[in-house]
Order: C-alpha cells, then sequence, then structure tokens
C-alpha cells in the first residue's frame, strides 16, 4: 500500500471561541472520489478551506504527497479550488480564465491556448472558448470554473458545494459528467456537499461529518447500510430509530428490550447498555405479510407519493413518540388513518451504540 | 384639484432648476456678447471673447496648469484610494473602524483649512509655493473621495475571485494588478472623474498653495479684480464645459458599472 495522497492529522480549528473542528484525521487514496458531506455548520467547508490553504488549522497537520502543506499557501501547494460561485474573471474570455493558471506557471500564449482549448473540450464546452463568463449559462460556467482547475494538472481537485447554485435537473447532469470527468482525468476530487443523494451517486469514500467531527466514512454502500453512528444512519437516507435496553446477549444475537417489545438484533452486546436500533424505510414492512421481528402496531398518518415508490409516515400505537418511516410500493393501498401491523427481519435492523 | 397640484408641482420644479441653472445661462449668453460689458441688452452672438481669452498666454498657461493638476493629482487619488479601500475590505486591521473614519474625515474639513493646514506644514517642511503644492492639497482632498466610492462597491464576491487567482498560483502583486484592478475599473474611473473635476475648479487650496504658476480659477480670480467683462464670462463657460465632460465620464462609468 503507497502512502495516502493527502494524510490530515489530528487537526482541529477555531473561529474566535467557536471551534468547528475537533481532532478530525482522515487519508485521500490517490484518484479517488471523496465527498465530505454533512449540514451546513458542521465543518465539512473550514476541513476543504484548510486543504485548499485558505485557512491554517489551529492545530494539527496536512500532508499532500507526502509534503507537510499545513501552512503552506493556495498558490504553492498541488490542489486546486472550484469555487461555490464558480469565481470566473469576469473581464476574461473563457479561454482568458482557463489559461490564468498556466499563465502564472510561465506557460507561453500557444501552449496555454491549446491546453485550455483541450480542457474546455473536457468538460463539453469547446466552443466557448472566445465567450465572456457572463454570456454563458449557470451550468457552462460551473464546467468552466472546473476545466480552469484542472488544466494546471493539480495533485487534489477541491470542490466547494459544486452543484448548489444549479437546479435539480441540471444538477443530476452534473453530477454524472463530475463522475465521468473524475474517471477521465483521474485526480483525486475532494467534493463538499450537503445533499446525501449528490453523496451516494458519486463517493468513492463518503465522509460524513457533524458538528466538527467525522461520524463515518468509508465506501457509501458500506455508510448506507451500516451506518456508524445515529447521526449517519438518519443523515445518509432516512432511518425509523428505536432506543432500548439489552436484555440478553448471545453468541451472535441479542434481545433488546423497547416500547413496542422485545425486538431480537444481529450482533452481541453486553446486558444492560442502551443501544439504538436503526431501520431502513425500504425493511421496514407494513400490514399482514409479517417478518420475523414485530414491531407492534402503527397508525398511518401521511403518504407522500414519489413516482416509483410511496413514503409512509406511521405512528407507533404503543408508543406515540416513536415515528416509522417506510417505503412502500407505489401501488400499496395504504390510507391515512389505517392501522397496521409493522415488522422488519433481524438481519436488517442496524445495531447503534447510543 | 390634482391639476392645482400638478400646476404647482412644475412651477416649483421650473423654479428650483431655473435657480440652479440660471446664473450658469447668463454667464454662458453673456459670454457671447459682441461689446464690451456683460449686461443686458443681449448684443452678441460673437466669439471675439473667446478668442481674446485664447490669446491671452496668462489664461491659456494657466489652463493647461489647472489640467495637469487635475489629472496627476486624480491619478494619485484614484491609485492611493483603491490601495486603501482594498487594504480595508481584505484584510482584519486594528481599529478598522476609525481608521476608516479618519481616511474620510477630510470630506468634512472646509477646503480653507486644509489649505490652511497645508501652507503652514510646507512653509515648516521648506516646500515652497508651487502647482505641486496645490496637487498635493488636491490629492488631500479627493482621496477620501475616492476612497469611499471605490470602498463601497468592493463587494465578497471579488474575494472568492482573488482567491480562485491565488489559487491558481498568482503572486499577489499580480492578483491585484490582473484580477482587482480590472474587476473595480469602473468604480476606479469614476473615482478619478470625479476627482478631476473637483480638482478642475477648486479654488481656495490653489490660491493658497500656488505663487507665480497658478490654475485657472486662481487666474480668473485675478482676471476678476480688474472688474467683470465678457472675457472672464468666456473663461467661465469653458471651465464649466470642461465640467460637464467630468461629470458625464464619471456618470457613464458607474452607469456601465451597475448594468454589468
Amino acid at each position: 500500500m503507497t502512502a495516502p495522497l493527502v494524510d490530515i492529522r489530528s487537526v482541529s480549528h477555531r473561529f474566535g471561541q467557536h471551534t468547528v473542528l475537533k481532532d478530525v484525521s482522515l487519508q485521500i487514496e490517490p484518484g479517488s472520489y471523496t465527498i465530505l458531506l454533512g449540514p451546513s455548520g458542521s465543518g465539512k467547508t473550514t476541513l476543504l478551506s484548510i486543504l485548499g490553504g485558505f485557512v491554517t488549522p489551529s492545530e494539527g497537520k496536512v500532508f499532500i504527497r507526502g509534503e507537510d502543506c499545513t501552512s503552506v499557501p493556495p498558490a504553492k501547494r498541488p490542489t486546486t479550488t472550484v469555487f461555490q460561485d464558480y469565481a470566473l474573471f469576469p473581464h476574461m474570455s473563457v479561454g482568458s480564465n482557463v489559461g490564468f493558471g498556466l499563465r502564472m506557471q510561465g506557460v507561453d500564449g500557444a501552449t496555454r491556448a491549446a491546453k485550455a482549448r483541450a480542457a474546455l473540450a473536457l468538460v463539453g464546452l469547446a466552443a466557448a472558448f472566445d465567450k465572456k463568463p457572463h454570456q454563458l449559462s449557470g451550468g457552462q460556467r460551473q464546467r468552466v470554473a472546473l476545466a480552469r482547475a484542472l488544466v494546471i494538472e493539480p495533485a487534489v481537485l477541491l470542490l466547494d458545494e459544486p452543484l448548489g447554485a444549479l437546479d435539480l435537473k441540471l444538477r443530476r447532469q452534473m453530477q454524472d459528467e463530475l463522475k465521468a470527468i473524475q474517471k477521465r482525468v483521474g485526480t483525486a476530487f475532494i467534493h463538499v456537499t450537503h445533499d446525501q443523494e449528490e453523496a451516494m451517486a458519486l463517493a468513492d469514500h463518503c465522509v460524513v461529518m457533524n458538528d466538527g467531527r467525522i461520524e463515518d466514512e468509508g465506501p457509501p454502500e458500506r455508510v448506507y447500510a451500516r451506518p456508524a453512528t445515529r447521526f449517519s444512519a438518519t443523515f445518509m437516507g432516512e432511518s425509523t430509530i428505536l432506543a432500548g435496553t439489552v436484555t440478553e446477549a448471545g453468541d451472535r444475537t441479542g434481545t433488546v428490550a423497547t416500547p413496542v417489545g422485545p425486538v431480537s438484533v444481529p450482533g452481541a452486546l453486553p446486558v444492560g447498555s442502551g443501544v439504538v436500533l436503526a431501520i431502513r424505510p425500504e425493511h421496514l414492512v407494513l400490514g399482514t405479510a409479517a417478518g420475523s421481528v414485530k414491531l407492534g402496531t402503527a397508525r398511518v398518518s401521511d403518504i407522500v407519493f414519489q413516482g416509483s415508490f410511496k413514503r409512509v409516515l406511521a405512528v407507533s400505537v404503543e408508543d406515540p413518540s416513536l415515528h416509522f418511516i417506510a417505503r412502500l410500493p407505489a401501488t400499496a393501498t395504504v390510507r391515512p388513518g389505517d392501522t397496521v401491523a409493522v415488522s422488519c427481519d433481524t438481519d436488517q435492523i442496524i445495531l447503534l451504540t447510543d | 384639484m390634482s391639476r392645482i397640484v400638478r400646476v404647482i408641482s412644475w412651477l416649483y420644479a421650473i423654479a428650483v432648476y431655473g435657480f440652479i441653472f440660471l446664473p450658469v445661462v447668463v454667464l454662458v449668453l453673456f459670454s457671447l456678447q459682441a461689446t464690451s460689458f456683460p449686461i443686458p441688452p443681449f448684443t452678441g452672438p460673437s466669439l471675439r471673447w473667446y478668442d481674446a481669452v485664447l490669446s491671452d498666454t496668462r489664461l491659456t498657461s494657466a489652463l493647461v496648469n489647472s489640467l495637469l493638476v487635475a489629472s496627476i493629482s486624480s491619478l494619485a487619488a484614484a491609485t492611493l484610494g483603491f490601495l486603501s479601500a482594498w487594504g480595508f475590505a481584505r484584510f482584519v486591521l486594528p481599529g478598522s473602524g476609525l481608521l476608516r473614519g479618519l481616511i474620510t474625515l477630510p470630506l468634512t474639513v472646509s477646503y480653507l483649512i486644509i489649505g490652511m493646514g497645508l501652507l503652514v506644514l510646507f512653509n515648516w517642511a521648506g516646500l515652497p509655493k508651487s502647482l505641486l503644492a496645490a496637487g498635493i492639497g488636491h490629492v488631500v482632498i479627493n482621496l477620501p473621495l475616492c476612497f469611499a466610492i471605490i470602498y463601497s462597491q468592493m463587494g465578497d464576491h471579488q474575494i472568492n475571485i482573488e482567491r480562485a487567482a491565488r489559487d491558481l498560483g498568482a503572486p499577489e502583486w499580480k492578483v491585484l494588478l490582473l484580477i482587482t484592478v480590472p474587476v473595480m475599473a469602473p468604480a476606479i474611473f469614476a473615482g478619478f472623474f470625479l476627482s478631476m473635476t473637483f480638482s478642475w475648479d477648486e479654488f481656495v487650496i490653489s490660491f493658497l498653495l500656488t505663487r507665480f504658476d497658478t490654475t485657472l480659477p486662481v487666474e480668473i480670480w485675478n482676471l476678476l479684480r480688474s472688474g467683470l467683462n465678457p472675457k472672464t464670462n468666456a473663461v467661465g463657460s469653458l471651465v464649466f464645459a470642461v465640467s460637464i465632460v467630468l461629470v458625464v465620464l464619471f456618470e457613464l462609468t458607474l452607469l456601465r458599472r451597475r448594468k454589468a
């Protein structure tokens, strides 16, 4: 195993009295697409600014390609940033925008133009070379910003909520293109977002952040199927959350006392410890076709039709503070006010320590 | 009722604009007088007094002096104003609010006080009365103006643009020269042209700080001491015309900025 491309070691950062990053360590592999996912105020943008060199952390070190870059200015480190507002130079043509980084490296005009054209072709904007940024649409400016950052061949490309300003359709389209471009150039991308769908679609490596800490990291499939914390179980996709206490501990399974009765769970924990059970919406079974674990009955409070499926919200009869979130086929015939039995399979229960 | 209100508001508007512009109209009208006194009845139109102005070397050299002082002092004021605005907008400085207040303070001090202060200071420093001294005086009065105009146009959006340039490898002086100055150009030009306007017809400071070579307003004052004649009207009209051109340039640059 080679050394990681980016190695963040115990980074903390404070703005005045406010601590925004608390002892964060993270390693990023060459050629990977990493997503920093979290709500606003989780510290993800600060972490990106520290990687870009715009912020020097209060504590900790940042190594890029094995070199200590902690306080190296942005101009001198092998990273480039795609800003949320694109930050194109309004007085320059698109071609000059893309060629700017090469110009700063002293590359001659002809080579610069050729490379800028190639970079624009990469993002599908070869025809925009002579245009001014204000003549382009939001999605096109986004691509120019991407080309401008990629043309100087950085070791790491940093993207600060790059799709945040685009409408939903364009967003999904750009999302696919970003992934394709990343695979083609092979540069490591680090991308900040609060959109979990974007995170699941793009990431090779998903880092869930909350309150200045990394809650969970790994391949998005793993983070979704087996979230490490209660926060990541609710932020990366939805979950029904059940609190309880372990009453029996077997070899590979245990039993947890919950407000809706005893529930057998995969995995063993010491008797008496408090745990949280998370169940993904697609794993909850409503109605007669019962799974192996009974979760009592619930009154359906709301049904949201989402095209390919129905999102059903139901309140437990046994414990009105418990809200079930289930995903049923679009053809399901539940109605608001129905009382239904709720169940699921033992294997699908995610056991979290509280 | 509303008819009466409309008539009254029209009359009021005419009275206000008349009050502002009638003196200028009279000045320009009698600069075209054919006879020797700028009093009714109007005997023109004639360009003989303009001819007299342009063949008077004292007046023409004063005009050239005025243009020189105005353009060079405004260039200095716009440059210094831009740099200070950039400093205040981009860096966290101790006592930033107080310092910003201090830099705009000369706007509220009368030109007479500034001129007298500079007279005493230059006397003490050994700088003789000259166009240079007057030019420095004009920088003192116009720098706060340029600062205020440019500072007001420095938004947060440009911070990211500058960051992007730095991120792509630009050293600080290139960021300023290749990014910030072109992006801020409308505000910088607006400051420059407004400074030109103020410097162009500034009298008190030039009067106090120049001696042999002097600016046009001071020369006009010299002319006025020997009484009114259409020649003073003609030179006054010329000053007014140049001021209008400068103000229009100022408005145009600001307007273009708002459209962009």
